[in-house]
């Protein structure tokens, strides 16, 4: 028998707000532990919460980028159940009347292939703290940092297939929230993590299969490599007679597999009732508006935008668009390069994604500013330096040695063009190696390059290759 | 003992023929004294008041002194202070220090009020008695075997006795005005959202609502101007002027129309009582209202109404105390599940419990819709129907409870019986409307309220009209007898 897979992804975005949804405790990571928690954090007698306007912003935000329906009104609700780490015995999240409403988002498979995904609701609610069972001798101990951090969770309809699918759409949500500057994105530090719905159900099969819930999965390997094992395991269970057990799983990534975490027969009631400490959440139409207006260029229409204007490639536009802060530094380098959309690509893509990655930095952070790379790009065009030596020039930006301009001029990297200069200096190779001159007279081409070599050797690269090819042929 | 308001006491302050440190000193004497049998008091904290009262007199001295400075005041047990525990009237929260002050309690103190004690209550203010209370019964000063009513029965108490001019309450379904009527004082519960909720520890928080104990309509006026307000740190506080209460006390209510809510006058209320709310609505209209008999067809489904909304939110409100932060926890338990089912099972009583209990079943899944869903609605009809009076009528009068104070013990073991002694005040609550409860008179020996209820933020009318009552009647001066009977002799009280 043939098997379909369905995923719905729910992911939790942390918002990039400064203080906490509703106290004014920090949001920074990596503090001591209970250091960034107030009396409204640690639920004591006698506090309120008070909404982060900020975090309403960061979720409208959200919602009008995906084109879902902003709720003029949307409510608080209490999510009532104990554990340690929930200091106040509820979580606030909102249940019935979400701020998001609706939307797509738009994925590309690395095959090319295209797909909108359905965005049902994207909600507003607190996290959690967490418990730490390590040294403590048999006691868990508890850091409630985390707790009362706003969180965006965005609960997709089942309509992903596969994991590659639901790899992509998380990627893309992932890109999006970076570019719109909701959340940091960083999936180590949890800022950025998933649960994944998964069912499997006989191909052409209108009924959803049984499905099993994967939880808090932080990177997009474990998200493929989870969903791929859970869906290999139902299958197996499905087709040995069995039945899926509806179940919140974990996976476990050293073992790669997925256990049980808790069953459907211990599942909480919630007892989900609006929390009165929250008044409504109110959202005129001109505050949508405002923000509508200030949503910058989205990273699909750019991608478009590149592709269609600038006549780049699918996969340079691609990279290009991957993050704002790439894309942003690409449109600043092009400004000054005078329509080489191509070679700037190239530059971005190569050597300057080459040197982020081995320092391990973002290109915020990079030292080579676009301006700086324009310069260096200019140099290229106008013939001044081999795409060779620009790779030279290049790192000695990135050592922070100044100005393309001043380090080709302090090295003496200016390419040799001065036709008499070469002239001499080919003639002298061509005197210094008869064999290799007489093996090219009698045919055998492929001697030029050696030949070429030893000029610009003789030149220490700066020779114009060019120049060289045609100088050597005339003598030859 | 001797009452004085805290008019009388500001003027004697100010004119420097009183000290602070005098006031504070007689009301610790007769709180360690011959107010002990009352159990009014969970904590006292003498050391700190009589450093407060001697700041106090020094601005006092120094010409700089508000009105309230240097005047000794109790705050019920559920207000959260630094300087003394909060318990709650709860074994959960015995000993418990908070590490801020409620935003009433750091208002009042700014405002020069020196904070002498905290008050018995029943246990998270569940109940009408002050015998929930895990630190036992609170004695009613007119007679010591009855309840002073409850929840803010010791700040009832302390107060009616004469050992503090003033406490604190708080008021979810007549905690406030309940008491104030069985010990024959003023209490006032303003609008939903006009003091701040921050600090004071949550039973039902869209009930919930601080207000004062006060021996009158004036006193509690000039209590307000400091409590009430704004409070960024309470999102369902109203943001809206506080008026001068006080300016307005003295406002004539010629041609101000009271309504008679006829639900209000039902077989469950007591003739003598009834007689006695009458008189004093008789009262008003001698001052030149017009009274109307109007009509709250859905009163009737407040006590239902409240003791699902109530529950519900207070299920959810008390999950925190799970003996993990703060407050009482089991040693010993040998897993997580333990810890919390006895560290709970020890920590609350029966009354704490049987709300858990109601208020998780009636949101559980399968019955949110049948219980919690209709009392919103039933919520929702209740308040259209003040809101049809409040068309009509300037105020609603009636009494505030059916019966004078009943006998410690007397109601226990029977809750439902116990819940409708609030069956005229809850609909306050769930409208979130402002109203008072002043002393009428007198049925058995025993005093009895007259209610008055205003629209929303009709506060300032609320206290002019009960402000002009007490200018023409003197029941608020009565006093119980230190023996415990109505000391009738020095008080020839009654309508004038």
């Amino acid at each position: 028998m043939s098997w379909e897979t369905v995923i719905g992804l729910e992911i939790h975005a942390q918002l990039a707000t400064r203080s906490k949804i509703f106290s004014g405790a920090s949001t920074a990571y990596g503090a001591e532990p209970n250091t960034q928690a107030c009396a409204v954090d640690l639920g004591y007698p006698g506090v309120l919460p008070v909404l982060n306007a900020e975090a309403v912003r960061l979720a409208v935000r959200f919602g009008l980028a995906i084109g879902a329906t902003v709720a003029g009104r949307s409510v608080f609700a209490r999510k009532n159940y104990f554990y340690p780490d929930l200091p106040k015995g509820y979580q606030i999240s909102q249940y019935e009347l979400p701020i998001v409403l609706g939307g797509n988002i738009h994925i590309v498979l690395d095959d090319g292939t295209e797909k909108d995904i359905a965005v049902t609701r994207a909600h507003l609610e607190e996290d959690a703290g967490k418990s730490v069972h390590e040294n403590f001798d048999g006691e868990s101990g508890i850091d409630l940092n985390r707790a009362g951090t706003p969180l965006l969770e965005i609960v997709s309809e089942p309509e992903m297939s596969s994991a590659a699918e639901a790899v992509a759409y998380m990627r893309t949500v992932h890109q999006l929230v970076r570019y719109l500057g909701i959340c940091d994105g960083n999936m180590q530090e949890g800022s950025f993590r998933c649960d994944a719905n998964v069912s499997v159900r006989p191909a052409g099969e209108q009924q959803l299969g049984t499905r099993t819930e994967l939880k808090n999965l932080n990177s997009f390997r474990f998200v493929e490599r989870a969903i791929n094992y859970e869906i290999e395991r139902q299958i197996d269970v499905l087709e040995d007679g069995g039945s899926v057990v509806q179940e919140t799983r974990l996976y476990d990534s050293d073992r790669h597999e997925t256990r049980p975490m808790r069953s459907k027969e211990e599942a909480n009631d919630y007892r989900y009732f609006p929390d009165p400490d929250l008044l409504p959440v109110v959202i005129e139409k001109e505050y949508i508006e405002t923000e509508r207006a200030k949503l910058p260029e989205l990273p699909e229409a750019r991608r478009q935008r590149f592709i269609h204007s600038l006549g780049l490639g699918v996969e340079d536009a691609s990279l290009l668009t991957g993050s704002r802060a790439t894309a942003d530094y690409y449109e600043a380098l092009i400004a000054s390069v005078g329509g080489e959309y191509k070679l700037a690509a190239n530059w971005v893509n190569g050597e300057l994604a080459a040197a982020l990655n081995r320092d391990g930095i973002g290109i915020a952070d990079a030292a080579g500013s676009p301006e700086r790379l324009a310069g260096l790009l200019v140099r290229i065009i106008d013939g001044t330096i081999s795409g060779k030596i620009a790779k030279e020039v290049f790192e000695a930006i990135w050592q922070g040695e100044g100005e393309a301009d001043d380090i080709i001029e302090a090295r003496g990297l200016r390419q040799i063009s001065d036709t008499g200069k070469l002239e001499k200096i080919v003639a002298a190779v061509l005197a210094d190696n008869p064999d290799q001159v007489e093996q090219y007279r009698s045919g055998k081409h492929k001697v030029l390059g050696f030949l070429v070599g030893q000029v610009m050797k003789a030149t220490g690269g700066k020779a114009n290759p060019g120049q060289v090819n045609q100088l050597l042929k005339q003598k030859l | 003992m001797q009452r004085q308001t805290i008019a009388e006491l500001s003027r004697q302050l100010q004119d420097g023929s009183v000290k602070s440190r005098d006031l504070v000193e007689r009301c610790l004497t007769a709180i360690e004294g011959p107010g002990r049998q009352l159990n009014a008091f969970v904590s006292v904290c003498g050391e700190q008041a009589l450093v407060a009262a001697d700041a106090a007199d020094e601005l006092l001295k120094a010409g700089r002194a508000g009105p309230l400075t240097g005047i000794p005041f109790a705050h019920k047990d559920i207000f959260c202070t630094t300087e003394v525990a909060t318990t709650c009237g709860s074994r959960m929260l015995e000993g418990y220090v908070s590490p801020f002050d409620a935003t009433a309690v750091a208002r009042l103190r700014e405002a020069g009020v020196v904070l002498v004690g905290k008050t018995n209550m029943d246990e998270f203010a569940m109940g009408s008695s002050t015998e929930t209370s895990y630190f036992g019964p609170t004695g009613n000063p007119w007679d010591l075997h009855r309840s002073p009513g409850g929840s803010s029965g010791g700040s009832a108490a302390a107060v009616a006795a004469g050992l503090v001019p003033a406490a604190s309450g708080t008021d979810t379904g007549g905690s406030i005005r309940q008491p104030a009527a069985l010990t024959g004082i003023t209490g006032f519960k303003p609008t939903y959202g006009r003091v701040s909720r921050y600090g004071m520890v949550a039973f039902a928080s869209s009930l919930d609502q601080a207000g004062t104990l006060t021996l009158t309509a004036q006193d509690a006026a000039m209590l307000m101007e400091a409590m009430a307000g704004f409070d960024p740190r309470d999102s369902t506080s109203v943001d809206r002027p506080v008026p001068v209460y006080t300016d307005e006390l003295n406002t004539s209510l010629a041609g101000k129309r009271v309504g008679v809510p006829r639900e209000f006058f039902d077989e469950g209320l007591d003739p003598d009582n009834e007689q006695r709310v009458r008189e004093a609505i008789a009262v008003l209209e001698g001052q030149g209202a017009k009274v109307v008999e109007v009509s709250l067809p859905n009163l009737g489904l407040s006590v239902p109404t409240y003791y699902i909304v109530a529950p519900a939110e207070c299920s959810s409100n008390l999950s925190r105390f799970d003996g993990v932060r703060y407050g009482h926890r089991h040693q010993g338990a040998a897993d997580l599940e333990s810890l919390y089912k006895l560290t709970r099972k020890e920590g609350f009583g029966a009354e704490v419990k049987r709300r858990i209990m109601t208020g998780a079943y009636v949101l559980s899944a399968g019955y949110y819709d049948a219980y919690y869903l209709k009392a919103q609605q039933v919520r929702q009809l209740i308040s259209e129907d003040f809101k049809r009076c409040f068309a009509e009528v300037d105020i609603l009068a009636g009494p505030t409870t059916p019966t004078p104070a009943f006998l410690l013990g007397e109601k226990t073991d029977d809750p439902v019986q116990m819940y409708l002694n609030d069956i005229y005040t809850i609909g306050v609550n769930l409208a979130g409307l402002p109203g008072i409860s002043v002393p009428c008179g007198l049925v058995q020996g025993l005093p009895v309220g007259l209610q008055l209820i205003g629209p929303h933020f009709g506060d300032t009318a609320v206290l002019n009209f009960a402000h002009v009552y007490q200018q023409q009647t003197q029941w608020h001066c009565l006093m119980p007898a230190p023996t415990g009977t109505p000391d009738a002799a020095d008080n020839a009280g009654g309508a004038s």
